[in-house]
């Protein structure tokens, strides 16, 4: 049985030159929409044709900090929340890689949504893949800031009576150049955005809302991870551009999805080597990255 | 390897501690600190703010204490020297991700400028009371590396030494200095950079696909992976094994963190640095670290000429604690003491090693100012009858 | 009503043929393949994995046009799709 096992799982998975197989089977539940975000990252990565020995992942806690496991990249998985000063201070040490934070909702915007909204602020040359599925999934189904009103979760059994973030409105507030949102339907137009949030310099944010079917759609009784990829299909708005002011997400409600924000603005370093230039004129060498010796 | 000439300010100079640690972090090569702002240790940040522009290193100011400890992990990974400085509130932030530093194996420096505590307590007052933090504070099991300067001098070489002791074992090293140290002004000889020693970080000589992240060596320090080489690493803060995977079961446990414990008390003695004098045919030693230790000196020349036979110990590194050298003396002198700004932190692991052997006295208080003379001379005496 | 036109050169496009690999072990049966399969290829299959899942299997395999949306959407990259060689048919009108 199990060599026979051995054998087919040796057939070449298109993917497994960018994954480390020696960690696949992952650890995520049937009908998770992980592995497709992982998939659309995976195929981004390819259709730029970036050379992925400059690419690093970092990674918080929960299941979307998992990710970084199972990319074979330089990668990083650190502790929760804190994946995106960790990848402030590995971007900055070598800008020349591509660092890209693969994070979870209550991850990134609950425990680590100081550092989220400063890093925006400062327009550090990142890309933040935010896997959206609405509650705390690692650790039982807790409800989480994106939440939505009224819905259950292991921790609001009667209804959650917290307003959720709106995500894109977050980001483009604290000073994202580039947000998108889709859901783990929309793999083909996930690709595209996550290829141009990691082509963009900047603060780039993609949310990517994805089923969680042991927990989310369990607990409020809406079927299989299956039957809320059918939801998303039946219930996602495309919305390029649209007012981030409505783009809210109730419970069981349109999502509207698109690409918001796509502007221009100079990055963190863009705007430390200019201050430094104005302050020390050619004395100052441009900041590239690493000790110096560069 | 030496220091690079442009980065060292050869020379005397008159620096409170706080700047003189700030020079000895960028002649050892530290070129990014990530730090919040924090009274009593501020004027490191100021000083490397004011640095790094021409020497090619970037100080950026984060969030907050959690930031700064991540972002300086974060860019040690990316092969560059890092460190940041904090005080009491900070340094409890920090703790989480200094454990992470630990786990990941990753060579930073953290300065804790130590003030009274706990909670707000006396920002710009000194205290010795997180020493046990330093030692405890972050969740787990684990050794540390903790260096304790007594004057802008010793500020200028600690931070110079903790850089090259965290690259050769691979791990944070914390300087708890103190708001006496740091912000007191004496004169500072800058050597030359030539006379600067420092240590290179170790990496792997494996090429990709053949080297792992914590690989077991004999020296239990694993050579670090280079970022954007294509070594394709992974490393966790889970429990992990040599490949840097998680594996969450109790035998990884037991060796990963028997490793990272091993490191440290396996090389206790290239580690630990003492200062002592007089210590031979002595009734009483009185130990002590950072300002502390300068303070005990009046008192214990009092003592000596009052015929008391009285050695002393400074503790130049506070962890690993100096266990066979206090077992030793507990069987040859009559007393133990103590001094430092807390009510017996240090204190109580001097008493442990003691192992009864010989009395132990702490003369401790809960900080806001240094010691008076007069008490550890009084408690001198007392310990020599 | 139709909203498009015929393509001028329609005699010479050719819908690409696509061949699946299903990697029956990985799977976990969520059925997203079935589902979104534009060419309704594919069903879940009474067979067990050794996970006790139930993998898909091609029911019209000649159908399958290598869009690769299986291969995107599945999560435990437990299926793809390659160009067949042979065996392209002429897009009919």
């Amino acid at each position: 049985m199990s060599a026979k096992v051995e054998e087919q799982v040796r057939e070449e998975h298109p993917l497994e030159k960018i994954l480390r197989m020696d960690r696949i089977p992952h650890i995520w539940c049937p009908t998770c929409g992980l592995g497709t975000t992982v998939t659309a990252l995976s195929s981004a990565l390819e259709q730029l044709q970036l050379d992925t020995n400059k690419v690093a992942v970092v990674s918080g806690i929960g299941c979307t900090g998992r990710v970084a496991g199972y990319m074979k990249l330089d990668s990083f998985h650190t502790t929760h929340g804190r994946a995106v000063p960790f990848a402030v201070g590995l971007h900055i040490a070598r800008p020349d890689l591509k660092t890209i934070v693969f994070s979870g909702d209550g991850d990134l915007i609950s425990i680590g949504g100081n550092h989220f909204i400063h890093t925006a602020r400062r327009n550090v040359d990142m890309t933040i893949i935010c896997v959206n599925n609405f509650i705390y999934a690692m650790t039982g189904g807790q409800v989480a800031p994106t939440t939505p009103l009224t819905a259950k979760a292991a921790t609001t059994p009667y209804g959650n009576a917290e307003h959720p973030f709106n995500l894109p409105l977050l980001a483009a507030s604290s000073g994202a150049v580039y947000v998108a949102r889709w859901t783990a339907l929309h793999v083909r137009r996930l690709t595209v955005a996550i290829k141009e949030a990691i082509q963009k310099p900047g603060f780039s944010f993609v949310e990517v809302i994805a089923p969680c079917s042991t927990l989310y759609a369990r607990i409020n009784k809406l079927g299989t991870g299956l039957d809320l990829m059918k939801f998303y299909h039946d219930n996602s708005v495309i919305r390029h551009g649209a007012d981030l002011n409505d783009v809210d997400i109730d419970f069981q409600s349109k999502i509207v999805v698109g690409k918001f924000v796509d502007i221009e603005k100079p990055t963190y370093i863009d705007c430390l080597n200019a201050g430094n230039k104005r302050a020390f004129g050619d004395k100052y060498k441009p900041y590239g990255g690493g000790n110096g010796d560069n | 390897m030496k220091a690079d000439p442009k980065n060292v300010l050869t020379g005397a100079h008159y620096l409170d501690g706080n700047h003189a640690c700030a020079e000895g972090a960028i002649a050892a090569g530290c070129k990014f600190f990530a730090g919040y702002p924090i009274t009593p240790s501020t004027e490191i940040a100021e000083r490397v703010s004011r640095r790094f522009p021409l020497i090619g290193g970037v100080f950026i100011q984060m969030e907050d204490e959690l930031a700064s400890m991540n972002a300086i992990l974060g860019a040690s990974w990316g092969g560059v020297r890092s460190m940041s400085c904090t005080s009491g509130p900070g340094f409890s932030l920090m703790m989480e991700n200094f454990g992470l530093g630990l786990m990941l194996e990753t060579p930073c420096v953290l300065v804790n400028v130590q003030r009274g505590g706990p909670s707000t307590g006396l920002p710009t007052l000194p205290g010795q009371a997180d020493m046990m933090q330093a030692r405890w504070g972050s969740h787990g099991d684990y050794e540390v590396i903790a260096l304790a300067p007594d004057s802008p001098q010793e500020s200028f070489e600690l931070a110079v030494h903790a850089f090259n002791l965290s690259e050769k074992y691979r791990m944070p090293v914390l300087i708890m200095t103190d708001e006496c140290v740091g912000h007191m002004t004496e004169k500072v000889v800058i050597p030359d950079a030539d006379q600067i020693e420092l240590i290179e970080r170790r990496y792997t000589d494996k090429k990709p696909g053949e080297a792992w992240p914590f690989e077991e060596t004999e020296d239990l320090v694993s050579p670090m992976l280079p970022v954007g080489q294509g070594y394709k690493f992974h490393v966790t803060g889970l429990t992990h094994d040599y490949r840097g995977y998680p594996v969450i079961n109790a035998e990884a446990q037991h060796k990963n963190v028997s490793r990272l414990m091993d490191k440290v008390r396996k090389h206790a003695d290239d580690i630990i640095w003492l200062e002592e004098k007089d210590v031979d045919g002595a009734d009483v030693v009185v130990v002590s670290y950072g300002i502390s230790s300068r303070v005990v000196q009046p008192a214990i020349q009092r003592a000596v000429k009052d015929g008391i036979k009285v050695g002393q110990i400074k503790m130049v590194t506070v962890w690993p604690f100096p266990e066979k050298r206090i077992a030793e003396l507990a069987g040859k002198v009559k007393s133990l003491i103590m001094v430092e700004m807390n009510f017996g932190q240090v204190f109580l692991e001097m008493d442990r090693c003691a192992k009864g052997k010989c009395e132990t006295y702490l003369v401790g208080h809960a900080g806001g100012t240094v010691h008076k003379p007069d008490e550890i001379y009084k408690t001198i005496k007392e310990a020599a009858k | 009503m139709k909203f498009w036109r015929t393509p001028l050169d329609i005699d010479k496009l050719q819908i690409p043929r696509g061949e699946l690999h299903i990697l029956k072990e990985r799977c976990k049966g969520c059925g997203f393949c079935v589902e979104y399969c534009p060419k309704g290829v594919l069903e879940l299959s009474d067979e067990f994995n050794s996970k006790g899942y139930h993998p898909p299997k091609a029911v019209k395999p000649e159908e399958c046009v290598n869009c690769d949306l299986c291969e995107l959407l599945c999560p435990d990259f437990a299926i793809y799709c390659v160009r067949a060689e042979a065996g392209e048919k002429e897009v009919s009108n």
